[in-house]
């Protein structure tokens, strides 16, 4: 369980970014969250609003998108969805693939702020 | 988003302070010429017994060192010491798992260019060690015999972080009706191609296998920096 301390990083992220910006007001911070980056994304969600007490955060939203797996595929040439994280293989051929090109994110993309 | 909202764009990686950390380790660790390894597995699969083991066969030929990582105790360092090799314990208190910069603290006094491999052994822990890297060249990931075929597929995201799996305790297999072809199809799904040697670090079985697969990729890891005219230790057999 270390999605306590990834939602710190969050928080001091989004802040640093803030205060870069002559301190703007954050209502939400969009991140994208790989299925392959080691993070829960529930998990993340719940401390986050632990991580945001006493900060100026404080009852901000974190908005995650989930980014599924892609691989290359050498057999179709191309990007493909893995088959699943249990079997990583192209969903269309079946050829068995471990290069993923896709699905290890933990960004920061986005901080949703008061027009 | 509400009307009353706009969104700023921003594009930051929330671990990039220890991908900052991690990346000065390698650059470190490449130019004074050490390979370093790292070992993650579930508590119990017996990291520390076959590091003990490693570091007591590669000291023969080579310096080694060892950072080891736990929640709490030195029970670990003191085992290790055993093999002569010196050896740093990190001790983390809550974390459930290293971080770059524990590294770059541990290493504080060292002399890396003394060095030949470096061993870091994580916090038992198959989830959160998979998202941080320590800089190091190598990540073994370890399964034991007793802890059943299917780990890989309960863990898929351990294995992917990972370089190589070590089988552990492998005199055990037989007692414990261990399916060695199960276990390798579990790690092929989650990782095709993965390497997996099968070792016991009570009986000695596999070792001289492992220990060979460190020296051929410690040699592969060197050649870039030979030629770069860094420091060149004489080869292995």
């Amino acid at each position: 369980m270390h999605e306590l301390s990834i939602a710190m990083s969050i928080v001091d992220l989004a802040q640093e970014e803030a205060d870069r910006r002559g301190g703007i007001q954050i209502k939400a911070v969009h991140l994208r969250l790989g299925l392959l980056s080691g993070v829960v994304k529930d998990a993340l969600l719940s401390s986050y609003d632990m991580a945001c007490e006493d900060t100026p955060l404080q009852g901000s939203r974190l908005v995650v998108e989930e980014v599924p797996v892609l691989v290359f595929c050498r057999q179709c040439d191309t990007q493909r969805p893995v088959h699943s994280t249990q079997m990583f293989c192209c969903s269309e051929c079946g050829t068995p693939t471990g290069e993923i090109v896709q699905g290890k994110e933990l960004v920061v993309v986005g901080l949703e702020v008061e027009k | 988003m509400s009307s009353k909202t706009r969104i700023i764009e921003v594009r930051q990686n929330v671990l990039k302070q220890n991908d900052v950390v991690a990346r000065a380790l390698r650059q470190r660790f490449h130019e004074a010429g050490i390979f370093v390894v790292s070992l993650v597995s579930s508590p119990g699969a017996g990291k520390t017994a076959l590091l003990e083991k490693t570091l007591t066969l590669l000291q023969q030929e080579f310096r080694v060192a060892a950072l080891v990582g736990d929640l709490a105790t030195e029970n670990d360092a003191v085992r290790l010491a055993r093999s002569q090799a010196p050896v740093k314990q990190i001790i983390t208190g809550t974390v459930c798992h290293l971080e770059a910069a524990m590294i770059q603290n541990a290493l504080e006094g060292w002399n890396l260019d003394e060095l030949d491999f470096l061993f870091i052994e994580n916090v038992g822990n198959l989830v959160c060690p998979s998202s941080y890297d320590l800089g190091e060249d190598l990540r073994l990931v370890l399964m034991s015999v007793t802890e059943g075929e299917d780990k890989p597929l309960k863990c898929p995201t351990i294995f992917n972080s990972a370089d190589a799996a070590v089988i552990t305790k492998i005199d055990l297999a037989t007692a414990v009706e261990f399916n060695a072809a199960a276990a390798n199809r579990s790690i092929q799904a989650v990782r095709p191609g993965m390497i997996a040697v099968d070792v016991s670090a009570k009986s000695g079985r596999g070792m001289e296998e492992l220990l060979g697969f460190l020296h051929s990729r410690r040699n592969a890891a060197r050649v870039p920096a030979a030629s770069q005219g860094a420091k060149a230790f004489a080869a292995p057999d």
